[in-house]
């Protein structure tokens, strides 16, 4: 098999969660395009094994590892979010703005207190920035 | 219904896998003598075989899985999506021979990964049905950056591996090989990440659970206790 065929597609599906990454705003989105950046690079490392004839299969020792490590990462993530939402009533990372420059304006919106299954506003960018 | 569709995919793919590597390797052992050319050693690049087709078929269909899964407004949707996605490429491990990686790709990427992201998504109360703002503003400046990021990599990629072929040998992937490596040369990160592993289990019941005695909640984290009150 052509070594061109995995590892494009490899790149294809690391850009493709890139753009999950920057364009979601559901913080469990995120996570989940956070997953196929990390089997883009998985399916990598299992073509250059198979390609290089490793004897101690490093390639494959090192993707079981990584879904090791992103079963582990997608726990522990889940749980901040979780977190995240009990305290703010939002799992928007858009909203998340403790730690930004801009002002007062943010910090009042987001530290407002959570109510009931609060839907996202569609000013609250626009208030914040 | 997804899933045994996957299941009989991945059994076809993964004889044609066997059929095709024990075509090619004796061709390309043949050919290996006269090849002082960096072209190909015997390969053509414009007759694929069918391993290749096969994997460029499910490679179009984990893409298009993907770019849905990224683009899609219903979150639940989003997620079945990605169930798509990655048995796809638990089918392209087994078309590059790594039996053992396609399984423990299936049962724990589709077996809990994605049960995590519906309980997160559940949790979080996502709405069912389409949400206007599932994405951000920044979405065309994200399309912008994705699209360079795969323009320049994808030149980068052809440009190194031109004229690279994989010689598929079967059984490279295998339980019993997988094995003996893992725990002949790779004891010492194994048991590591069986530490990581306890780690993490311990650090996400510290962070998820209710009452205000442990963990952030009880010294003033970030949760208050107004909020816990309201609970």
């Amino acid at each position: 098999m052509h070594l061109a065929y995995p590892t494009v597609l490899s790149v294809l599906l690391f850009c493709v969660g890139l753009y999950g990454v920057l364009a979601r705003r559901n913080a469990v989105l995120v996570l989940m395009s956070v997953e196929l950046m990390l089997n883009a690079v998985n399916l990598d490392l299992v073509a250059f094994d198979a390609w290089l004839h490793d004897t101690l299969h490093a390639g494959q020792a090192l993707t079981l590892f990584t879904i090791t490590v992103a079963a582990a990462e997608i726990g522990l993530g889940l749980a901040i979010v979780l977190m995240v939402f009990r305290a703010r009533g939002t799992a928007d990372v858009d909203r998340l703005r403790d730690l930004a420059d801009d002002g007062a304006a943010a910090h009042t919106d987001t530290m407002a207190p959570p109510t009931d299954n609060q839907p996202a506003r569609p000013d609250g960018r626009a208030t914040a920035a | 219904m997804t899933v045994t569709a996957f299941a009989r995919a991945s059994a076809a793919a993964h004889a044609a896998s066997h059929a095709a590597a024990a075509h090619a390797a004796p061709r390309a052992l043949a050919a290996a003598p006269t090849a002082g050319d960096l072209s190909g050693k015997g390969h053509a690049f414009l007759s694929p075989t069918g391993v290749e087709i096969v994997f460029v078929l499910v490679g179009l269909a984990v893409l298009g899985t993907a770019v849905l899964s990224v683009t899609t407004k219903q979150l639940v949707h989003a997620a079945l999506w990605l169930v798509a996605t990655l048995g796809g490429v638990a089918v392209e491990f087994l078309l590059l021979t790594a039996e053992f990686v396609a399984w423990v790709q299936v049962l724990i990427y589709l077996g809990s990964v994605v049960v995590l992201v519906l309980f997160g998504l559940m949790l979080t109360r996502a709405p069912i049905g389409r949400s206007p703002d599932a994405d951000s503003g920044n979405r065309w400046v994200a399309l912008g950056v994705a699209l360079a990021a795969a323009a320049t990599l994808v030149t980068l990629v052809v440009d190194a591996f031109r004229s690279t072929w994989i010689d598929l040998a079967p059984g490279a992937g295998s339980t019993a090989a997988n094995g003996v490596t893992l725990f002949r040369y790779w004891v010492l990160p194994f048991e590591a990440l069986s530490v990581l592993l306890l780690a993490a289990l311990v650090g996400a019941v510290v962070l998820s659970r209710r009452d205000g005695r442990g963990g952030l909640n009880g010294r003033g984290g970030l949760n208050g206790r107004d909020t816990q009150k309201e609970r």
